[in-house]
């Protein structure tokens, strides 16, 4: 069973201080990251029109959530009109309650998952297993950060903290029947998962996916996958149970045409990934049922700058590209969606009444590059930038800024500021005490200069005299 | 109030009064066709696939050759004689497809005649999978626009893969883990 | 040409040798400069900060001094960068600060875009005979996507050799007030880059922004690496008869 992250301690920047000083960590995110940032880069450069692709994403998610009940609406319909059955949760707890029922009326006490980000944010596994249902996670990281009784770290490869060696050592340790002569040559911790999960694939009578797409005119769901556990899941099993957030819809069977450029490449940096699967309804002779989540994104939905998040993909090339994701790693973020789309998702979700949640629209030094690999073109600094003047803030800081304010709203007072660090800068230790010191504990000061520019300017800098 | 009521009720509350968007599609719909064999057969190639480009005529005799002895499976519809049923015991399936694309080395199943169930074509190891010349498309929307939506669909670009161990591509994990394509020309 | 010069608030306090010579660089090259005195900050720190009510404050401010330039040059790609992308957000469609914040930012330029595009030339004539790497700085690479133009002016200074940043494209961990919110990773991005930075050799690290060249100086001198910061407008300031 893997852990979960709700109500975690702490804040972000304790968080990564211990992070950064794991030289595992950094080492095997550093070569995950620069690996993956290669392959996206090489995959978006051979397309001409990837910009054109990426403003055409970014227009149909927003038109889809500016009319998302009619599309919604147009969604259950489809599904119901092919067999399948449709289910609304309001929350986490509606959601897992609905999927704990289901399964039961199967009377099956044991469920495979496809990876999933919307069950993982319910906590659905955890519900299930209050209930004594058991969930299998299928996919190889989702296993190894079961098995490791684990946080996951990234969207796309939860694992992603974990190197080959450590993965060998989980897997000895804890899957039942593993050779033991196993390398930690990827392509052996494949082999062996595969041999771990084949049978229960094909005796599983239930599966639990999420989907990567919804489209409303067809009532199809997409998933993309690469190992085929998806579509073991997906097609084996007698009853597929799939959470979906509602803000996965496509209006347009069309839509896909530009959705399934944009992730692939944006995800795994491959031009298209091995596997993708499109259903639509009950298919040969399944039980379907889809279950709408909304679990906060009504609210997310209802802020103008912070609405745009709800366009996201879940391709994680935010998160490889960021470079405090790259040094605090996944598990700083305290929630499923780490990396900068979490930094600006989770705060939304979950509101920032928590230490950690409102520590993480700080988690950024908006260096703007998840902006710009955004598949569907996120403005991430901005919501950040938003999401802290919604944060609350220390008292010494506020205190701290409004004197800085006063000083800077008038050049009088700035100058006589200046002169007085002027007369003073022989007097500013090299560590600076309290909050301060928290740059000169890595960095020495600059020298304060005995004359401001603008004192210059006026002696004589003006006329070309000084 | 349903679930179902009140998300929709607050979806409308939420979205009052914020404008619509247009949708620039100013990507390509259509390419310029150049050796779309050729291309695909790269493509494919690159994902550590076997791709064997033949005439039409040789087709029947190369599989032959390449399902040898092994116990492969072969769908209704397929137009070859014999072949194995059981799924459990399988080496392999041989199929069609439905649309294929050059850009991304990509094969579509769409699960009609002579393509197989989707279980046939993934628990057995091997894929066997026909593809004629005409049905290969440039690009990612051509053959968006070519497929049925209310059939089940299977994209299949190169064998079964994983990326979960440090970022790099392994082949071979829970679906077939070879792929030979056979583009008939 | 007569320019306004917006210095900004740090470099006016800790680096007036950048206004100095972004002064007399333009006045070599034939502009006349006046400095606004009522000028002060931009409002970057509190915006960003999350202090929108005291960052619009200064924004006003901002408007209202560099209103009526033909244009205003800043050696900070960073302060730049938040008047010409961020100012437009923080202003209600259609208000007063909305018309008064599209008459001055197109007009702002960061010093290198200044050089290049408005007085369209990439050599200044400067000498400056060291080796030197260049940090383009986030708000500068995507912000203001100065691309290849300071580069092109640092190439055609006579003497200096240029050679390659591996990773220039990352960000150095300053971040303004992220600095000190989150120290550990800010200074570790910061440690990367310094070691990239020694990696190549260069006496000097470059770049059109002294906020982030602040950040990567700290540290550089803190390892006492000897390894000197330079702002862009220093360099091309530089010239035989200075030296």
């Amino acid at each position: 069973m893997s852990a979960t992250f709700l109500g975690m301690p702490g804040n972000f920047p304790e968080n990564a201080s211990e992070a950064v000083q794991n030289s595992q960590l950094r080492y095997n995110l550093r070569k995950a990251t620069s690996t993956i940032r290669g392959k996206r880069a090489g995959v978006v450069a051979e397309l001409p029109d990837w910009q054109d692709l990426r403003a055409a994403g970014k227009a149909i998610k927003d038109h889809t959530l500016r009319n998302l009940d009619r599309y919604l609406v147009m969604m259950e319909e489809a599904v119901t009109r092919a067999g399948g059955t449709v289910h609304w949760a309001r929350d986490a707890a509606e959601a897992n309650r609905i999927v704990t029922g289901l399964v039961q009326a199967t009377g099956e006490r044991e469920v495979v998952k496809v990876k999933s980000m919307a069950t993982q944010e319910i906590g659905l596994n955890e519900a299930l297993a209050e209930h004594g249902i058991e969930a299998y996670e299928t996919d190889l990281a989702e296993l190894i950060v079961q098995l490791g009784d684990d946080f996951p770290s990234h969207i796309l490869v939860p694992a992603i903290h974990r190197n080959r060696s450590e993965i060998r050592e989980i897997f000895l340790d804890k899957m039942p029947k593993v050779p033991e002569n196993l390398t930690d040559d990827p392509s052996a911790l494949a082999e062996a998962a595969r041999l771990h999960l084949r049978e229960r694939f094909l005796r599983s009578k239930v599966a639990i996916s999420g989907a990567n797409f919804m489209v409303a005119e067809t009532g199809t769901l997409v998933v993309l996958e690469s190992e085929g556990n998806g579509r073991m899941c997906l097609t084996l099993p007698e009853t597929l149970i799939s959470v979906v957030g509602i803000e996965k819809l496509l209006p347009a069977w069309r839509d896909l045409e530009v959705f399934l450029q944009l992730l692939p490449r944006s995800s795994t940096g491959e031009r298209m990934n091995p596997y993708t699967s499109m259903w639509t309804g009950a298919v040969e002779g399944q039980a379907f049922h889809l279950v709408l989540l909304d679990n906060g994104r009504t609210d997310v939905l209802a802020d103008e700058v912070g609405r745009q998040a709800l366009r996201c993909i879940r391709c994680s090339a935010c998160l490889n590209v960021c470079p405090v994701y790259e040094r605090a790693g996944g598990h700083a973020y305290g929630s499923v969606y780490p990396g900068p789309i979490g930094a600006i998702l989770t705060p939304q979700l979950r509101g920032m009444s928590s230490e950690l949640d409102a520590s993480l629209p700080f988690a950024s030094s908006l260096c703007g590059a998840c902006y710009d690999v955004c598949p569907v073109a996120i403005d991430i600094p901005e919501v950040l930038v938003d999401l802290r003047s919604k944060a609350p803030h220390p008292a010494a800081e506020r205190a701290g800024m409004k004197v800085a304010g006063w000083i800077l709203n008038d050049h009088v007072r700035l100058a006589q500021a200046q002169r007085l660090a002027g007369r003073l800068r022989g007097l500013v230790p090299k560590r600076l005490p309290g909050p301060a010191s928290a740059w000169t504990d890595t960095r020495d000061l600059p020298e304060i200069p005995a004359e401001s520019f603008r004192d210059w300017w006026e002696r004589g800098g003006r006329d070309d005299r000084a | 109030m349903t679930a179902r009521d009140e998300i929709l009720a607050r979806i409308g509350r939420a979205v009052a009064g914020a404008p619509d968007v247009e949708i620039p599609r100013g990507y390509r719909t259509t390419q310029q066709a150049g050796d779309l064999v050729e291309l695909f057969a790269e493509r494919v190639g690159d994902y550590r696939a076997i791709v064997h480009v033949i005439p039409e005529a040789d087709v029947p005799g190369r599989i032959d050759e390449l399902a040898g002895s092994r116990r492969m499976i072969v769908p209704d519809g397929f137009d070859r004689a014999g072949g194995w049923a059981d799924l459990g015991t399988a080496d392999g399936v041989i199929t069609g497809c439905a649309v294929a694309i050059a850009e991304t080395g990509t094969i579509v199943l769409d699960h009609g005649p002579g393509q197989g169930t989707r279980a046939q074509t993934l628990v057995p190891d091997r894929h066997l999978c026909v593809v004629r010349a005409g049905q290969i498309v440039a690009g990612v929307p051509e053959a968006v626009a070519r497929l049925d939506p209310s059939r089940p669909l299977t994209w299949i670009s190169g064998p079964s893969a994983t990326s979960d161990i440090e970022l790099n591509r392994v082949e071979g994990v829970h679906g077939p883990r070879t792929l030979e394509v056979i583009i008939s020309t | 040409m007569r320019v306004a010069l917006f210095i900004t608030c740090v470099n006016d306090t800790l680096f007036p040798g950048t206004g100095k010579a972004v002064v007399s660089l333009l006045r070599r090259l034939g502009c006349d400069v006046d400095f606004p005195a009522a000028q002060t900050c931009c409002g970057q720190m509190h915006v960003n900060t999350g202090y929108r009510q005291e960052g619009v404050r200064l924004a006003r401010h901002f408007t209202e001094v560099f209103a009526g330039y033909d244009a205003v040059v800043s050696p900070s790609g960073s302060c730049a960068a938040m008047v010409r992308e961020q100012y437009p957000k923080l202003a209600g469609p259609g208000s007063r600060g909305a018309a008064a914040i599209a008459a001055v930012a197109p007009k702002v330029y960061e010093l290198s875009e200044f050089l290049v595009d408005v007085l369209k030339t990439d050599d200044v004539g400067a000498y400056f005979p060291h080796r030197v790497t260049y940090h383009p700085t986030c708000h500068s690479l995507r912000g203001l996507r100065l691309g290849d133009r300071p580069a092109r002016l640092l190439r055609n200074v006579r003497g200096l050799e240029l050679v390659p940043l591996s990773g220039e494209e990352e960000c150095c961990g300053f971040g303004g007030t992220f600095a000190v919110k989150n120290p550990a990773v800010s200074a570790a991005m910061g440690a990367d880059k310094t070691r990239n930075i020694l990696d190549t050799g260069a006496e000097v690290i470059c770049a059109a922004d002294n906020s982030c060249l602040m950040h990567i100086g700290g540290t550089l001198s803190r390892q006492r690496t000897g390894v000197r910061t330079m702002h862009l407008a220093e360099i091309l300031a530089s010239t035989e008869e200075a030296q």
